[in-house]
């Protein structure tokens, strides 16, 4: 097997507590690797530490005590250049949750090349590269357009393109869909699965949307500063009873099949998929 | 709506004004300037006339947008010449009635500031905020002030405020209107009372949009470090701008302008003032 791209040792980070005297631990002995080409999911309840653990992975914010390497290189050593810092905040990028606050241009096009021209990249390259990011997230025809007057899907697309085109090789989203509606939502998630699929780039989803980790490859559950499941959909789901303590909920469909085996029905317990569940509960219902 | 705000007044199009560079066009744009305020005898005006007519030809922009863009002039343009009609002193007595003189010379004068008002407004939106889009006005002002960066002049991030600040307009102003309902909803009156009652109607409605102009700051200075934002140095731009035929063109107008306005008032000094 390779060197995982993201490889996290023993993270801690805290931040002092108005209240107490003791310091409030968001993270405590957090470990983690993640294969390049991935698609992971992190779920976890609010303030489980999963958006401080994002931020950590391109030295937004730095860890109290651990170790993160990026693709083999130790990013929380003091002695780290400010160069090795943007290079790492190229390789992984990151999209937000408002996608308001993220947008620095008043032309979509222009706000796309923002990222290529803080890195100084040669002019009709941007040009190249914004055109090609764009297309891949289907935005192309609003190009010209005032970010203000799109809808809160088509702008977080705009963002994603902004980071596509710094050609990152690992793409973390911050709770990004969390804002829009359905349709938005829907918008991004499969912007994503394409990104990950098509272009290989390793994709971290951070979320506490049950139905979006169905999606994923792997999901990481983080509670209370610590792994606390980590495995395929399949496997992380079946867990009902312990994710409720975790302070989540399970997607409809496997909630329903659980319960209906625990009142002594003879079904599967590990589906996630609405049309899977269909299909079986109609052909048990015509036995 | 609120939310139909435009930036600015520009008006897009690709005429021979849009396609300038920016830079270009605010020299230009300066150099106009100072020709509308050397006009000083009727043939300069004629010259200054056809000059403006020509550049509103040049940028494509429809004469009715530009007279909408003269309305908040009204006040002043009516102002100038209603002062100068009255109490302009000259040689010709037009109109003797009690206390009222009305000069010959009071009317020319007054004509010719409104004129003169009228022209500068025109001739230097037409160069600048109707042809030139926002970003392309702060870029062409970051490389025109950009040999002040020797002396350490902030002069990329003076540009980059103001780009991002044209960028929160509409967003701030479509926030406002949601804070103002929220307010009303909880029964808010913004509506009725004096001067003094509406500005402090205002006050739960500022608090709330400072705090959240502070956060979407701080959210944004966040997501511009994730895009490798490092300051100005290093940095490349997309849309490479470089003087063309078509600068070298516009800049002789102008200064040919000002020449034959200096030159006519020396050679065909009818009705100086």
């Amino acid at each position: 097997m390779s060197v995982p791209f993201i490889k996290v040792e023993d993270l801690i980070f805290t931040y002092d507590d108005e209240d107490s005297i003791d310091k409030h631990y968001v993270l405590k002995n957090l470990s983690l690797e993640i294969e390049k080409g991935s698609f992971v999911c992190v779920l976890g309840h609010n303030g489980s530490g999963k958006s401080t653990f994002a931020k950590l992975l391109n030295m937004i914010l730095s860890p109290d005590e651990g170790k993160i390497y990026i693709d083999g290189l130790d990013i929380t050593d003091p002695e780290i250049t400010e160069d090795d810092l943007f290079e790492i905040r190229r390789k992984v990028g990151m999209v937000f949750q408002n996608p308001d606050n993220q947008l620095v241009a008043t032309i979509v096009e222009e706000d796309v090349a923002f990222g290529p021209e803080n890195l100084g990249v040669e002019p009709s390259e941007i040009r190249r590269r914004v055109d090609s990011a764009l297309e891949t997230v289907g935005m192309s025809e609003y190009a010209t357009h005032a970010p203000h007057r799109l809808s809160g899907g088509q702008k977080q697309r705009v963002a994603i393109a902004g980071i596509i085109a710094m050609q990152p090789e690992c793409i973390i989203f911050d709770e990004s869909t969390a804002m829009l509606d359905p349709q938005g939502r829907a918008e991004v998630m499969n912007t994503i699965a394409k990104l990950n699929r098509e272009q290989g780039i390793t994709v971290i989803h951070i979320t506490h949307n049950m139905d979006e980790a169905v999606k994923a490859d792997r999901v990481v559950v983080i509670n209370e500063g610590e792994v606390f499941l980590d495995g395929t959909p399949k496997e992380v789901f079946s867990n009902v009873e312990k994710l409720r303590r975790a302070g989540l909920d399970v997607p409809q469909v496997t909630e329903l099949f659980y319960d209906l085996s625990n009142h002594g029905v003879d079904l599967p317990s590990d589906i996630l998929c609405e049309e899977e569940g269909a299909e079986i509960l109609s052909a048990w219902l015509k036995k | 709506m609120l939310k139909d705000i435009t930036l600015g007044q520009f008006f897009p199009g690709r005429s021979f004004l849009h396609r300038i560079d920016p830079r270009t066009k605010i020299i230009a744009a300066l150099l106009y300037i100072v020709a509308v305020f050397l006009c000083d005898s009727i043939m300069s005006f004629i010259i200054l006339l056809a000059a403006t007519l020509a550049l509103i030809a040049l940028s494509g922009v429809p004469v009715k947008i530009i007279v909408k863009g003269l309305k908040p002039l009204i006040f002043i343009l009516a102002f100038t010449t209603i002062y100068n009609v009255f109490f302009y002193k000259g040689d010709h007595i037009l109109v003797h009635w009690k206390f009222i003189t009305i000069y010959l010379e009071g009317v020319v004068f007054a004509l010719i500031m409104g004129l003169r008002i009228i022209c500068l407004l025109t001739g230097s939106s037409v160069l600048m905020t109707y042809t030139t889009s926002p970003i392309m006005l702060t870029d062409g002002i970051e490389r025109l002030l950009s040999p002040l960066n020797k002396i350490k002049a902030p002069v990329h991030e003076f540009a980059m405020m103001m780009s991002i600040a044209l960028r929160f307009i509409p967003t701030l102003v479509e926030e406002t209107d949601k804070i103002m309902c929220a307010q009303k909803a909880r029964g808010a009156d913004f509506s009725s009372g004096g001067l003094i009652k509406r500005a402090r109607a205002l006050i739960p409605v500022l608090v709330p949009l400072f705090i959240s102009a502070f956060r979407r700051a701080s959210d944004l200075a966040v997501a511009m470090e994730c895009r490798c934002y490092r300051g100005g140095s290093g940095r490349t731009r997309m849309t490479k701008t470089h003087f063309g035929a078509r600068d070298v063109i516009l800049f002789t107008a102008t200064v040919i302008l000002g020449t034959v306005i200096v030159l006519s008032n020396i050679y065909f000094p009818i009705w100086m003032i």
